[in-house]
């Protein structure tokens, strides 16, 4: 392992250095029939799962072939993808917002012949390499966070639940089913990196126990100020203690304010909160971001909690396979899972689920709690 | 033969959804038998000890990274994520294990050869894992030492003509949807309006000096493929103001049964004959759609673009020819005051380039916001705390009906002394004239 130098001159770092260029031009990239068509796309049909046509004004067809993917790839594994383009799209390829891998091609025929490539392709464990799928109205790839492979700050892990949840609800991934589309998101702590706050269904990582002081080396890890001011709840204050026969300046935690958002964590390291009995995962439902006929809506909690159960979380899987059938099974064509609870109530949608309304799930943060109580005579009993 | 036992993730290596784990598998069995020749400038068993300390994890139910690490690369504040475990001893390939993030082409459109040439930095000066894609957008590479931070930022920019993406308190890596690229739907040109600002805010997304992060999300259409109005604080949204384009042909094609309704994507279960009425015209959420005759008649004035009606029949519905962007603002997940989504400052504006109308709002935000916001206070919070009243004053816009759903419910408005007839100056003495104490 010798060093090898990029050219790069650590003693004048400023030599040659290239900076502030930005991302590379992303019509280099395109294929050709996309960067002919641009602009001038007339309409598109979803042939089968997977599979999208869009047809241009010109008369020039675009096929393309989805395929879920788990966002935490090798080198290898995409230069395997970076092959396929090769053999079948001319060396073009994309990635999905949602983590999917799209190869476009020109023709029908070659759209299927690449389809059944890419279904044929598995790991040696058994799992699909590229399963193809994601499309309309089913379960598409899951957007989630690092989890336990790379935060400093998780509850859960994020890859772990994903493949988990993914291998459950797997049959809605490669079908269009479903009342509307459902999108799953992930997110491995409140600090929600992958924003899952408008998701269908979310899985969100969440701690239960107050940050453990270590005070011998706090005041001189953080800026107490800082961790002090942290507390969206004012339950951290400046306190100097005497701790193994020295005073040291240290903070104090009002245990009964905390509601363990580990922003105080975020902004000192001397105040851990990870804890396996403490972690695990709240289950929010019922958000969605389209406009299409209904306002875009926030997730709610529907589960407060279930403890982290790796490797595959069977408790929090189960729970979401019966909110995805149930609504499956009860919702109108068009209505996404939040229009289908707002339609019937969410009296119903917990007695449908079978899912215990606990005190957890009634808002007491701040002033928007207020606008999520019932003002009204009308609910069902 | 594996180097740490991992039972409990080997468990992830069956069902039918990608296997992460055998993914990591092969690249640790990979760059042990080094088939390529590459000379690897980080631990070789780098794989092996991210599954290692990931089994423990998986075991004792808590994370092993530690909190934070101020590395990057010289004359920029982000980009780079430092990583440390805190198990350096057992796991010394991932004692360092540090992330870059390089900032991805608009659209996510990639050659094979651009992205094998990323692959052959990463599998030399990295771990050879990667997240396709970050929350945010980024290719991100995933583990490496900071030894090579440099050297990997060196061979980005002169040999890949590429450059890192945002991190911490500064412009976040903007992102869009594939726009006009390969959508009928887009209102305006994604990509370029992303491209274009990305390369015009360079010094802000490497720089930080802002109060915290800020993002930019380019949506082509209401339908929001890129969630710019729940993720991001900056959101641009495509839409149009004047009229859907009907081809009443297509129109009775779809009512006939001759073409699938949605574009195919309920085919997956029998809903019955398709039905304009129930589908569409009840659907409508300001009620302008009516089918007459069997004709459809729009009335556009009342349409709000919720692109249901398109997405239903798209080869008789296009979006309208006048088409620019609907501005929104605020954005964020729920740390700390809770979620916020994006709210409508500007209704309508061009999105053309190069662009100057948005930058112009952008900048008079940002001015704003960099006087105002306190440490860590995300722009949505500055709104909350200082009023969207104050937005428009610095935004230089008059208010209007659209930036709010109804009306304040409180008559408790703070009135400027300039808006009162007289000031607020008044003699105690001679209200006492009038009124007997």
């Amino acid at each position: 392992m010798a060093f090898v130098s990029s050219g790069y001159n650590p003693a004048k770092p400023m030599e040659n250095r290239i900076t502030d260029i930005g991302p590379r031009y992303y019509g280099d990239f395109m294929p050709p029939v996309i960067v002919k068509n641009k602009g001038k796309w007339m309409w598109h049909e979803i042939l089968e799962p997977g599979v999208l046509m869009h047809k241009a004004e010109s008369g020039d067809e675009v096929y393309t072939v989805r395929c879920g993917a788990a966002r935490l790839m090798s080198v290898t594994h995409i230069r395997e993808i970076c092959a396929i383009a090769d053999k079948f799209c001319g060396g073009h390829l994309r990635f999905t917002t949602r983590n999917n891998v799209e190869f476009m091609v020109t023709t029908k025929a070659d759209a299927l012949a690449l389809k059944k490539y890419l279904n044929d392709q598995k790991f040696a464990g058994g799992s699909y390499k590229f399963p193809v799928g994601g499309t309309g109205a089913g379960v598409t790839n899951i957007v989630h966070t690092q989890g336990w492979v790379h935060c400093h700050t998780p509850a859960t892990d994020a890859s772990g639940t994903v493949k988990a949840t993914m291998d459950v609800v797997f049959e809605e991934f490669v079908n269009m089913r479903l009342p509307a589309p459902v999108r799953i998101s992930m997110a491995c702590c409140l600090n929600m990196c992958g924003a899952v706050h408008c998701s269908d269904i979310a899985i969100l990582g969440i701690h239960r126990k107050p940050p453990i002081i270590d005070h011998e080396v706090l005041d001189s890890m953080c800026e107490v100020p800082l961790a002090v001011a942290a507390c969206p709840t004012g339950a951290v204050r400046p306190t100097k203690i005497e701790y193994k026969g020295k005073t040291v300046n240290t903070v104090a935690i009002k245990n009964e304010r905390c509601m363990f958002c580990g922003n105080c964590y975020t902004m000192c390291p001397s105040l851990p909160l990870s804890d396996k009995e403490g972690d695990g995962i709240a289950l929010l439902v019922g958000g969605k971001l389209s406009n299409r006929m209904t306002k875009p809506k926030f997730s709610k909690v529907v589960v407060a909690f279930i403890p982290n159960e790796p490797p595959r979380w069977p408790s929090m899987t189960k729970v979401v396979k019966k909110i995805l059938d149930t609504y499956a099974a009860d919702a109108r064509k068009y209505e996404r899972l939040g229009d289908w609870a707002a339609r019937i109530g969410w009296e119903r949608f917990f007695e449908k689920t079978g899912l215990e309304f606990t005190e957890h799930l009634i808002d007491d943060f701040r002033d928007p709690a207020y606008y999520t109580w019932r003002q009204t005579t009308q609910f069902k009993f | 033969m594996a180097k740490h036992k991992t039972p409990l993730l080997d468990q992830l290596e069956s069902g039918p959804w990608p296997s992460f784990v055998s993914d990591i598998k092969d690249e640790a069995e990979t760059r042990h038998k080094n088939p390529n020749g590459v000379d690897y400038q980080i631990p070789v068993d780098v794989c092996d000890d991210l599954l290692g300390i990931l089994e423990l994890s998986y075991v004792e139910g808590e994370t092993h990274w530690k909190h934070g690490g101020i590395v990057g690369v010289f004359g920029y504040g982000g980009g780079v994520i430092g990583r440390y475990c805190d198990q350096p001893q057992a796991f010394p390939g991932v004692a360092h294990f540090h992330t870059v993030r390089v900032n991805q082409p608009s659209g996510m459109y990639y050659t094979s050869d651009y992205l094998r040439s990323i692959m052959d930095v990463w599998d030399r000066r990295g771990s050879g894992l990667t997240n396709m894609h970050g929350s945010t957008g980024d290719l991100v590479l995933l583990g490496t030492q900071t030894a090579q931070l440099e050297e990997i930022f060196f061979e980005l920019t002169h040999n890949l003509n590429t450059d890192l993406g945002g991190s911490g308190g500064n412009l976040r890596t903007p992102s869009c949807c594939l726009g006009e690229s390969r959508c009928e739907f887009a209102c305006y040109d994604t990509q370029e309006m992303c491209h274009t600002l990305t390369n015009d805010y360079q010094d802000e997304l490497h720089r930080p000096a802002f109060p915290y992060k800020f993002k930019f999300k380019f949506d082509g259409c209401p339908n929001g493929c890129v969630a710019a109005i729940a993720r991001s604080d900056f959101s641009v949204i495509g839409t149009w103001r004047d009229k859907i384009r009907v081809d009443q042909k297509a129109v009775a094609a779809y009512v006939g049964g001759e073409l699938a309704p949605n574009a195919g994507a309920y085919a997956g279960r029998d809903w019955g004959k398709f039905d304009i009425v129930a589908e569409i015209v009840n659907r409508c959420p300001s009620g302008c759609f009516q089918f007459e005759g069997g004709k459809v008649v729009i009335n556009d004035k009342e349409c709000v673009r919720c692109m249901h009606c398109i997405n239903v029949m798209p080869r008789a519905l296009r979006i309208g020819n006048d088409r620019g962007a609907s501005i929104l603002l605020g954005a964020k997940a729920p740390i700390l005051d809770g979620p916020q989504m994006s709210s409508l400052l500007v209704p309508f504006i061009s999105a053309e380039a190069p662009y100057d109308e948005v930058k112009e709002v952008i900048e008079n935000i940002w001015d704003w916001w960099m006087e105002e916001g306190k440490n860590r206070e995300r722009v949505g919070e500055t709104m909350k705390r200082m009023g969207f009243q104050k937005l428009l004053e610095v935004t230089k816009r008059k208010p209007d009906p659209r930036n709010v759903w109804e009306p304040r419910h409180n008559p408790y408005i703070f009135w400027k002394e300039e808006d009162v007839t007289g000031g607020w100056t008044r003699d105690i003495d001679a209200y006492r004239k009038k009124h007997q104490r």
